[in-house]
């Protein structure tokens, strides 16, 4: 199950700049912390997130351990057309999850 | 030494003398912060405890326990139906014949009426029930009730207010009542008010009761904090509503 919000206009005029804006629930485990019985917990970051529009590659970051819990970004783009956004975040265990966003270019 | 409890006596009086917050000088911890902090609160596609509403807007709509109701089986549409309910707790519940807090009631009626286990008062999914029934009531005034049958519990959370607590004797009073405004080490003093819970901190990186922040001023005194759950904790935040009366509510607020 996904917990993440994501935010993309839902129309916009074809050529015009838009902000996108993702953020998604995650622990962003550092590997520097020790738990209750001293045993360093294990790191577990997202280490990446990518977007596509409309399946092409516009938006993507590699995070590391400084970055705080439930990361926040936002980016702009240029609304090229009508299509969909999906945005990909992928942590240590290997994990990823996906979310979408349709947008609507007039 | 005589010198000391004659200065000791003189800081009591002092104490002593100072008197609540005037409503016209009420203001939630909100306006103290930066304004990027506030941006981050305002904003709710920035805001990190919308994930924790969401969460709970899905939890909503889905059965749990023996019974197989959800919590829409009874109360329909949260929009309408909650509307306004977090600014009237804590409540009297009839059955304990005690103030109950929010959180405490949505696992009660888990418990009695979905057949659900208990939730421990921590869990995401107690927090993120609590925080999408309390942002239904988002911008509306802290209006609680004019039960008579609460204000004993509410003058004994008036009274912890008051009492000097841990080796560091400071009350909740001594800051939040006395000194907000001013600088507790890197931080301003807030007035207080429990206006945004559950809310997303910042120092804990996630969304937390008010129960939480409590333990965190005892400890911060060093008194020894009351457990999860304790009945002082429902009683403290009665009289904390009851003092933040007309301010709006904020959930899920972002503090630092």
């Amino acid at each position: 199950m996904i917990r993440a919000l994501v935010n993309v206009p839902k129309t916009a005029r074809r050529g015009e700049i838009i902000e996108v804006r993702a953020m998604i629930q995650h622990v962003m485990e550092t590997g520097y912390r020790e738990g209750p019985n001293g045993v360093t917990i294990p790191r577990n970051i997202i280490n990446r997130f990518v977007c596509k529009y409309a399946g092409e590659e516009i938006f993507s970051a590699e995070l590391f351990p400084a970055i705080s819990a439930n990361p926040y970004m936002a980016f702009s783009t240029v609304a090229t057309g009508s299509g969909t956004l999906t945005f990909e975040w992928t942590d240590d265990q290997g994990e990823t999850q996906s979310t979408s966003a349709e947008i609507t270019v007039t | 030494m005589l010198r000391l409890a004659l200065l000791g006596a003189l800081v009591v009086a002092a104490v002593g003398a100072v008197a609540d917050i005037a409503p016209k000088d009420r203001r939630s911890g909100f306006e103290f912060m930066s304004p990027q902090t506030q941006a981050m609160q305002s904003d709710e596609t920035s805001n990190p405890g919308m994930l924790w509403v969401a969460d709970g807007e899905r939890l909503w709509g889905e059965s749990r326990g023996s019974a197989g109701k959800s919590c829409a089986s009874c109360h329909d549409d949260a929009v309408d139906s909650m509307r306004g309910v977090a600014a009237r707790y804590p409540a009297f519940d009839e059955e304990t014949k005690r103030p109950i807090d929010l959180m405490s009631r949505i696992d009660q009626c888990r418990a009695k009426r979905q057949g659900a286990p208990s939730l421990t008062q921590q869990s995401d999914e107690l927090l993120a029930l609590t925080a999408y029934v309390a942002y239904q009531s988002r911008n509306m005034p802290i209006a609680p009730p004019d039960d008579p049958r609460l204000q004993p519990f509410r003058d004994n959370g008036r009274d912890w207010f008051n009492r000097r607590l841990g080796q560091l004797q400071l009350s909740c009073a001594s800051c939040h009542d006395e000194r907000w405004g001013a600088r507790l080490g890197g931080s301003v003093i807030p007035q207080g008010h429990p206006t945004g819970y559950p809310l997303y901190r910042l120092e804990w990186q996630t969304v937390g009761s008010l129960q939480r922040r409590l333990r965190g001023c005892l400890v911060g005194v060093r008194a020894q904090p009351f457990d999860f759950g304790a009945p002082e904790f429902v009683d403290i935040e009665l009289f904390l509503m009851e003092r933040a009366r007309g301010l709006p509510m904020e959930t899920p607020a972002v503090r630092p």
